[in-house]
């Protein structure tokens, strides 16, 4: 076995220091009855390489990759051109290979691209700090809500009908347990979030409003009106961004009154990967640090007096305070952050502008090619690069008969709400730097042909 | 909080201590000072070439845009590979040699495992993709959920677990989405003391009070206070096993039927899986859902820290509360991803949705081509070998160092030692400073916090033995200066990019992000520009 | 001014129907360097045994057991800044929180200075 070191002549001589006889008297303690004779019967032995390669390769041949077709989905994942340097640098054995930076003084390199990560972070969403990540942009949201609660000492939290479904679910299963209770909206098909009926739900026992920005449909609250409500009420707004290399464009969440910024960071560095891993980005004002979740990443000194980078404020931590703990996370998302860290440092803040900027410039394009076909129409005012447009019938049968047509046409909304039938007709459309102007005539045309 | 950096340090600096870096630069030949990226960088550059657009921004969009682009410095391509580089160069990593942290099993990552999971069919595939488009990426998901029941003898698993703490969320979830199912509301999950931090913390996070059963004094769960405890209040039991001591519960059938006769679950963390890999079946002992750390058993690199994943494995009794969404196969061989749509009539006792799409995917294939690489044979020369590598580890220092469960008999995959004997005033803390010195990662330091000065070693079956014998060497003479209080170890570590670190300062006085740019005082960094 | 000590390692001042609170020299010492001290705010109620404070070094959390009950008067507020003052002066500048008690017999069942250094001396 290519993997295993130990050949039978060192194991003899092993077992003979050890003062056994065989390797299985060395699983004495496991009760005869529950010990295996042999290999499991009914799986297949050891592969080599290339055996593995080919079965994999095989799997892998029966999807159809977002690069080989024209390609619209988003819906909180996002296909975005990952610069090869990129994968280059994650692949390095000293990052790919090493553990939680719990030995300092032999993991400068984690620790300050953590530092980095969480000062990068921070300034994108406009808040003080960030942590060093979460699994991803759900879990975090769940985080930010939990956290929000801690900080009010109060268990209401009212969530935007704009909040990814999937994300309202992970809440949702949460506070069954937990006996939080949750105000969740229902989204409308209107050309704008009503930002009023939220701001309505708001009240004295609210503990966080959630809001997504851009929302699920493409479409954008306006953050500071609604972050007045709540602090009116003593309640804190939570922002979600599943999209952030939308802030390259519009404003950052906490510069209009976001108190809790969280989101989803695959669009930077992370290909899409059928959905993880991802990594949940997690951002606050200074003053609720001590609540923060996760692992944080601190400046220090040695003891020469050089600076450099510890992991901090562990006592919020579930190794140290166990029960009491400000959450039970104990990995974080290191190098899915280390990809993030290395795509936004090739861009800096003005490439990211400019990314922000070309995914809109094909989300016009797009939306102005689609609205020529008869019967489809697009719902949103605003929007950076993911719009709703809704079709003449259902929107799943429609993306179904689209991949048919070698056209991964965008996400229905009758998938992500499969009981509101009254939105079983929109479909959500995104668009990046990687969306050709042929891609968006491909798509415009096999539209009208599954329409026709 | 988040004052501006106080030191202003600089890599040309050097020390401060009165002794001047002996080089201009600050570096050292291939021992190379990295400054922050916002030091390197500048305004405006950009190592990414952008097309123009050919659109204004929509007029509607006017009053959402940033007033300024992020305040956030770009690196050109060249300069961003050499700062990563450079970087990566301070860190310690299995690729460099052992990392024996008990409880993590860093163990060897195949690159095979790297190349396939970077197949566009793949990494290139969006979540909410038809389903008919995603039918091998579904069909990885089924094939090593097949794996993960065979290898663990359970009836099901729920695969979208991102780490291990996330599988126990979901493993204590389905313990109470049972008991609801019952219409009971018990509240107390027991939890050895020697648990993993994660077991109380999911508890607590998942609404339970927890209740500590002690350990006996040879280091393995007490069954007799443990069965004292059960009673009607009592949802089930955390148990680790084999255990954070290294020690297999031998007890662990008696402690399931006793747990079930009261009417409570036995969730078993199965961080310490790789011991027993291929050899037991955890549904063979009564368990009733277990995660599995892909990223530990079956060697998903840690990547710095995570991604993780955990896959939970669960009883019949817990299986129908499984989260959703789930990979279903189908009559005709086509897989079916059961979301919200079908959940509510296929699905009816799911507990529900606990993170957005299916799973962490990436570790999938990877974890899949490692576990078809061993097969069911390999595997289990994995547990033998792990197991076997670690009583060597046990067996050859049990005299160099305090080894308070020795004469328990063998240990599992890791090797527990303690601070006991030790000079005055050392510590764990220096042994470990001592190994880094000595060119190895430490072992784990003060866990399980039921022994003293614990030090927990894990080889992991990947290393050899001429390594293990090196490690074993080192760690003997580390021990003998701790024993014989020699004050150079106080120091330790002298050749590693940094000596020790003052924790204290930066958690009194947190710096938790670069403002080096807002500050007037700040030295001005050189050499940007 | 009476003060007396529990085996958890608080003292506790009297003056009157008000008391202070804080840890021993011993505690400190044993915690190693305070990094933060969570304070309860002012108007909480706490009761005798329950924990309304943690004190916290680099690796450990360690709750503040109330020797006595009654309504939280005032916390230290220079231990923001200065949580080391736990460290440098535990006994006096280094205090915690001030109580309004609610219950003085309390108090009778704690240790006097000469009792806790005899315990202390015990361990």
């Amino acid at each position: 076995m290519r993997y295993l070191p130990l050949g039978d002549g060192e194991r003899a001589e092993m077992l003979e220091v050890i003062g056994a006889g065989t390797v299985d008297e060395l699983f004495v303690d496991v009760p005869a009855e529950a010990r295996l004779a042999g290999p499991i019967a009914g799986l297949p032995m050891h592969a080599s390489e290339m055996a593995v390669e080919r079965h994999m390769a095989a799997l892998a041949g029966c999807n159809l990759s977002a690069g080989s077709v024209p390609f619209f989905l988003g819906a909180g994942a996002y296909r975005h051109h990952v610069p090869a340097s990129v994968d280059h640098l994650i692949q390095r054995g000293e990052f790919l290979t090493s553990y939680t930076p719990y030995q300092p003084e032999i993991a400068q390199g984690t620790l300050q691209v953590l530092f980095e990560f969480q000062t990068q972070v921070a300034r994108l969403f406009g808040v003080d700090v960030a942590n060093a990540s979460m699994y991803d942009g759900s879990t975090a949201c769940w985080e930010a809500i939990a956290m929000a609660g801690r900080v009010t000492r109060r268990a209401k939290a009212v969530l935007s009908g704009g909040l990814h479904p999937h994300y309202v679910a992970t809440a949702a299963t949460m506070a069954r347990f937990t006996g939080d209770m949750l105000d969740v909206g229902v989204p409308q098909l209107a050309a704008e979030p009503d930002d009023a009926a939220l701001i309505a739900a708001i009240d004295g026992e609210t503990s966080c409003v959630v809001v997504q920005y851009p929302d699920v449909l493409g479409r954008i609250p306006d953050l500071a009106s609604i972050a007045e409500a709540a602090h009116a009420q003593g309640a804190l707004l939570v922002a979600v961004v599943t999209e952030p290399v939308a802030l390259g464009l519009i404003e950052a969440p906490g510069k209009l009154g976001a108190d809790i910024v969280v989101g989803e960071g695959q669009s930077l560095g992370v290909g899409l990967q059928f959905g993880g891993p991802y990594l949940g980005l997690f951002g606050c004002r200074d003053k609720f640090v001590r609540q923060m979740p996760g692992r944080l990443c601190g400046e220090t000194v040695d003891a020469e007096g050089r600076r450099g980078f510890v992991l901090t404020l562990s006592t919020r931590e579930q190794h140290i305070r166990r029960e009491k703990a400000t959450s039970n996370i104990c990995t974080n998302a290191g190098l899915c952050a280390l990809a993030f860290s290395i795509h936004m440092t090739l861009l800096g803040g003005e490439g990211l502008a400019r990314l922000a900027r070309i995914g809109h410039d094909r989300a016009r394009a797009a939306a102005a090619r689609l609205t020529r076909i008869p019967g489809v129409t697009v719902l949103n005012s605003a929007f950076v690069n993911e719009f709703t447009v809704i079709l003449p019938r259902d929107a799943r049968e429609v993306v179904r008969e689209l991949a048919d047509r070698q056209v991964l046409g965008g996400v229905s909304l009758g998938r992500l709400y499969p009981q509101a039938g009254e939105l079983a007709n929109g479909l959500l459309v995104a668009t990046s730097e990687c969306t050709s102007a042929g891609d968006i005539e491909a798509l415009a045309t096999a539209l009208e042909g599954v329409l026709a | 909080m988040n004052a501006p950096n106080q030191s202003g340090w600089r890599p040309e600096m050097g020390s401060a201590d009165a002794a001047p870096s002996a080089t201009a630069s600050g570096d050292k030949a291939l021992m190379l000072e990295e400054p922050l990226i916002f030091e390197l960088g500048r305004p405006g550059t950009c190592g990414v070439d952008i097309e123009a657009p050919e659109t204004d921004v929509m007029p509607s969009l006017a009053r959402f845009l940033r007033a300024e682009a992020p305040a956030l410095p770009g690196l050109s391509e060249p300069e961003a590979v050499r700062h990563y580089t450079r970087l990566s160069r301070q860190n310690y990593a299995i690729d460099l040699g052992p990392f024996p942290l008990g409880s993590c099993t860093m163990k060897h990552n195949p690159r095979l495992n790297e190349k396939v999971a970077r197949m566009a069919g793949f990494a290139d595939v969006h979540p909410l993709a038809p389903q008919q488009s995603v039918q091998g990426a579904l069909g990885v998901i089924a094939e090593l959920a097949d794996w993960l029941t065979a290898l663990t003898g359970m009836a099901g698993v729920a695969m979208s677990p991102k780490a291990g703490a996330h599988g126990e969320l979901c493993g204590v979830l389905c313990i109470k989405a049972a008991l609801e199912a019952r219409g009971e509301t018990r509240k107390v999950l027991l939890v050895p003391e020697s648990a993993h931090g994660t077991n109380p913390a999911t508890a607590a996070f998942a609404g339970f009070a927890i209740e500590n059963i002690p350990a006996t004094a040879e280091g393995r769960v007490d069954l007799a206070a443990l069965e004292a405890r059960l009673g009607p209040d009592v949802a089930g039991v955390m148990i680790t096993n084999p255990n954070t001591c290294g020690l297999f519960e031998r007890d662990m059938k008696r402690i399931a039927d006793a747990v079930h006769a009261a009417g409570g679950y036995v969730y078993c963390d199965g961080a310490n899986f790789n011991a027993i890999v291929g050899k037991v079946r955890p549904g063979d002992l009564g368990i009733d859902a277990m995660h599995i750390n892909l990223h530990k058993t079956f060697s998903t690199p840690h990547g710095g820290g995570g991604p993780g994943s955990g896959p939970v494995v669960l009883s019949a009794a817990l299986a129908p509360y499984a989260p959703l969404p789930f990979v279903q196969r189908q009559g005709d061989g086509t897989m079916r991803l059961v979301e919200e749509e079908d959940g509510a009539h296929e699905a009816p006792a799911s507990f529900g949705r606990m993170a957005a799409f299916h799973g962490q995917m990436g570790m999938f294939t990877r974890a899949l081509a490692y576990i078809l690489s061993h097969g069911a044979d390999g595997l289990a020369r994995v547990a033998e070998d792990a197991v076997l590598n670690a009583n060597y580890v046990l067996r050859s220092l049990e005299n160099d160092l305090d080894a308070p469960f020795a004469a328990s008999g063998p240990c599992m995959h890791e090797a527990l030692f303690s601070d006991a004997g030790l000079a005055e005033g050392f510590t764990t803390l220096d042994v470990a400073k001592g190994l880094i010195d000595e060119g190895f990662h430490p072992m784990t330091v003060y866990f399980p916090l039921v022994v003293h000065g614990a030090m927990l070693v894990e080889p992991t079956e990947t290393e050899s033995k001429a390594g293990l014998d090196r490690f074993i060497g080192s760690l003997r003479s580390v021990a003998r200066r701790a024993r014989q209080g020699d004050p150079a170890l106080k120091g330790a570590p002298h050749f590693a990019p940094r000596r020790r670190l003052d924790e204290t300062q930066a958690a009194r006085k947190p710096v938790l992000a670069w403002q080096g740019d807002r500050a007037a005082d700040q030295v001005k960094p050189k050499g940007a520009g | 001014m009476p003060r007396y000590y529990t085996q958890d390692h608080e003292w506790i001042e009297v003056d009157g129907a008000s008391a202070t609170v804080g840890i021993t020299d011993y505690a400190q010492s044993q915690l190693g360097d305070i990094t933060f001290v969570e304070l309860p705010e002012a108007g909480a109620i706490v009761v005798k045994g329950e924990a309304p404070c943690v004190v916290d070094s680099v690796k450990a959390a360690s709750d503040v057991y109330s020797p006595a009950s009654g309504t939280v008067s005032e916390s230290n507020a220079a231990l923001a800044d200065e949580p080391e003052l736990v460290n440098t002066d535990p006994e006096s500048g280094g205090w915690l929180f001030r109580l309004t008690l609610s219950d003085p017999s309390e108090l009778t069942s704690l240790m006097d200075k000469a009792a806790y250094d005899a315990f202390v001396a015990g361990l």
